[in-house]
């Protein structure tokens, strides 16, 4: 993240808006730690003295917050009322599910029948009141630094959310479904969801974090994930929000040395969507996958960002990032990577592909690569088409239908990710997902 | 089974068929030989609907129907399938699926049950075996880094696989060495039938030692110039295309 922050102008209405919130929250939670609060307050201050990022900063130059930042959300109310549990149903048979309306846990929507032991799931205002020092450590430590305003307004409205603690050496089989649900209720409203997982040494796991709603909610979600020495987590992030929907999320990822951590970013719902990946691998020997399929359809605007800093020698990173768009949809991918003078030996590949199904869909797509240490592999690529007119007429000459033929096409296009996806329902689901959401006529 | 009278084609201001008469009738193995940029793709293109094609005139019967009228997926469930010169590379595309869905949704045009993923196998399989087919390939994306002699194996296997009315194959000989021409003369003669017309493209006579047709034409600057039995393919091997000039309006 750039360390260069542009003052803005004094404190527009919409920030006061929100400071006024930030008060009013503040003076109806319970009590919290003397960190939490001064993280909050230092967070508030941040976010009013950057204001919502502008078109002018280089990592929002494609895509303008405006439809955020010039509407005044309400604060959400809880929510769990006017919950379809049809939404936060898990995809996978009886896993441990969490689920979170409007950033708060909600414990009977959540199962924990099937939390293995050494695994504490719980809500982040429990593990507040209970045992502080067991987060301490690890809360808004990764997210402190950053200067992106949805980030610290997250961090300045931090009560609840899921907190996830694995301890060393537990071995999950099956996959944590977590369901963040942001409900509008009436109005349009905002919710800051937060994630903490903490997965000690030699550990390993599989999450599938899932994002639904209703209505025009704006969702500003922040995780944190922590990975100990020769920790393994696959990590599912899937994005199914309504169309009019503002989707706007970071993850911050910290590993440990021999840490292997691998996440697939699969975006298709929302209106306008930010997905940023920011993970620091700060050991020896640390593998790191960060592959991504977005499917854009109408007017959605869907962005990918991607940070990986190779802080320490020998680690490896691979990401591939897919982008599906029709209609007058807009892709926008940056893929950052930092290789620090201590990193020698780094291994990484960048690989972005867009499919664009109508002449109005467009990407903007950019690598970026800061490169500081001089015994290194880095490479990226870029690949931006339409569907081959041979294959098409290959697969119709053989009776398939325009429809089927797109399809099939389509469906290949996806495979990269698709194929590495290695829940199987999650898998099956995600199928299921894309061809419906395809454009059925020719 | 197949009548086209006057067919003109046109790629931007130039004309690549320039008035094409041929019947096909049921049974038959038709040849039709000619130089390069004679128009023999263009033809056979004509007939399977490759959407680049632009037919200015003339008209192409099949089985009693207007051809030109049909998009290809409809032609390909009506029994007309084209070998192509090039196969085409699909990645992500398994070999298998894809073609159980092309024979699915020709058996759904003409209402028959669809087949399940065994009786797909057990036709496949068979099939596979007439051919000497790599059954590995059948589990490869479609065509992706076959050689030159399996991606043309292949097209003869989901011709086959799909027992068309009517075959068309584009080139089927070109870049094959002579075990492969064989393997693929080989399927191709399996083929015939009474009930199935096929017309083999090319541009050398030595395929047609192995696939012997019925009927020669001799395609040259977009029109039909010599028509004959199989002695004529002989006779233009022994005297090169050019002989045509040398002696024209023989016919």
């Amino acid at each position: 993240m750039s360390q260069v922050v542009e003052r803005e102008k004094p404190a527009s209405p919409q920030l006061a808006h929100y400071v006024a919130q930030y008060q009013r929250a503040v003076g109806q939670a319970p009590a919290q730690p003397r960190w939490v609060l001064q993280a909050r307050e230092s967070a508030i201050a941040q976010f009013e003295r950057l204001g919502f990022p502008t078109t002018k900063l280089e990592s929002w130059r494609f895509t303008s917050v405006a439809p955020i930042a010039e509407r005044s959300f309400a604060f959400a109310t809880d929510g769990v009322a006017a919950v379809d549990t049809k939404l936060t149903a898990p995809l996978s048979g009886n896993p441990a599910l969490a689920v979170a309306v409007n950033g708060r846990f909600v414990p009977q929507l959540s199962s924990m029948k099937a939390l293995p032991k050494g695994i504490q799931i719980l809500s982040l205002e429990e593990a507040l009141a209970s045992n502080p020092a067991q987060v301490e450590p690890y809360l808004g430590k990764l997210t402190l630094p950053q200067t992106n305003a949805f980030t610290s307004l997250n961090t300045a409205f931090l009560r609840d959310g899921i907190v996830m603690l694995i301890a060393p050496h537990v071995v999950l089989e099956t996959p944590i479904e977590l369901v963040f649900a942001s409900i509008a209720d009436g109005s349009a409203s905002v919710s800051h969801p937060r994630l903490l997982v903490v997965a000690g040494e030699g550990s390993q796991a599989t999450i599938v974090e899932r994002y639904v709603g209703s209505g025009a909610a704006f969702t500003n979600a922040v995780a944190e994930v922590w990975l100990g020495a020769g920790a393994v987590m696959d990590h599912y992030k899937l994005q199914e929000e309504p169309a009019d929907s503002f989707h706007i999320a970071s993850m911050f990822v910290h590993s440990a040395r021999n840490g292997n951590f691998s996440s697939h970013a699969l975006t298709f719902g929302g209106g306008l969507v930010r997905n940023e990946v920011i993970a620091v691998l700060d050991g020896d020997g640390i593998d790191c996958t960060l592959n991504g399929l977005y499917v854009g359809r109408a007017k959605q605007l869907i962005d990918n960002h991607t940070t990986i800093d190779h802080a320490m020698p020998h680690c490896g990173s691979h990401e591939i990032y897919k982008g599906i768009l029709a209609d007058q949809s807009r892709g926008v991918f940056n893929g950052k990577i930092i290789v620090r003078p201590d990193a020698q030996k780094t291994d990484a590949k960048q690989t972005n592909k867009a499919l664009l199904l109508s002449d109005e869909a467009n990407i903007n797509t950019k690598p970026e690569l800061e490169i500081f240490a001089n015994d290194v592999k880095c490479t990226h690529g870029a690949a931006i088409g339409q569907l081959d007119d041979d294959a098409m007429f290959y697969l119709r000459s053989r009776g398939l239908s325009v429809a089927d033929s797109r399809a099939m096409l389509i469906r290949a296009f996806a495979g990269d990710i698709l194929n590495r996806v290695k829940v199987a329902p999650v898998r099956e689901y995600l199928e299921r997902l894309l061809t419906a959401r395809l454009p059925h006529a020719d | 089974m197949l009548d086209i009278k006057d067919l003109q084609v046109r790629a931007g201001t130039k004309d690549i068929l320039r008035g094409i008469n041929l019947k096909v009738g049921i049974g038959e193995v038709h040849a039709i030989m000619g130089p390069n940029g004679s128009g023999k793709s263009t033809l056979a293109r004509a007939i399977a609907g490759h959407p680049e094609i632009e037919v200015v005139g003339g008209s192409i019967t099949y089985t009693g129907k207007d051809l030109l009228e049909m998009a290809p997926e409809d032609r390909a469930r009506e029994g007309v399938f084209m070998a192509f010169q090039y196969p085409v590379e699909i990645p992500g595309v398994n070999n298998a699926y894809f073609l159980k869905a092309a024979i699915n949704a020709k058996r759904k045009h003409h209402g028959l049950p669809e087949l399940d993923a065994m009786e797909f196998m057990a036709l496949v399989r068979e099939k596979a075996n007439i051919l000497h087919l790599d059954p590995t390939l059948l589990n490869r994306p479609v065509n992706e880094g076959f050689s030159g002699g399996e991606k043309k194996r292949n097209e003869i296997f989901q011709m086959a696989v799909l027992e068309p009315k009517l075959a068309v194959l584009d080139e089927t000989d070109s870049g094959l060495d002579i075990d492969a021409l064989k393997a693929v003369a080989e399927g191709v003669n399996a083929m015939r039938s009474p009930e199935r017309a096929i017309i083999v493209v090319t541009h050398y006579q030595r395929l047609l030692n192995y696939i012997v047709p019925d009927f020669v034409h001799v395609l040259q600057d977009g029109r039909i110039v010599r028509s004959g039995g199989k002695e004529l393919a002989v006779h233009l091997e022994e005297k090169g295309y050019g002989w045509l000039e040398a002696e024209p309006q023989l016919m």
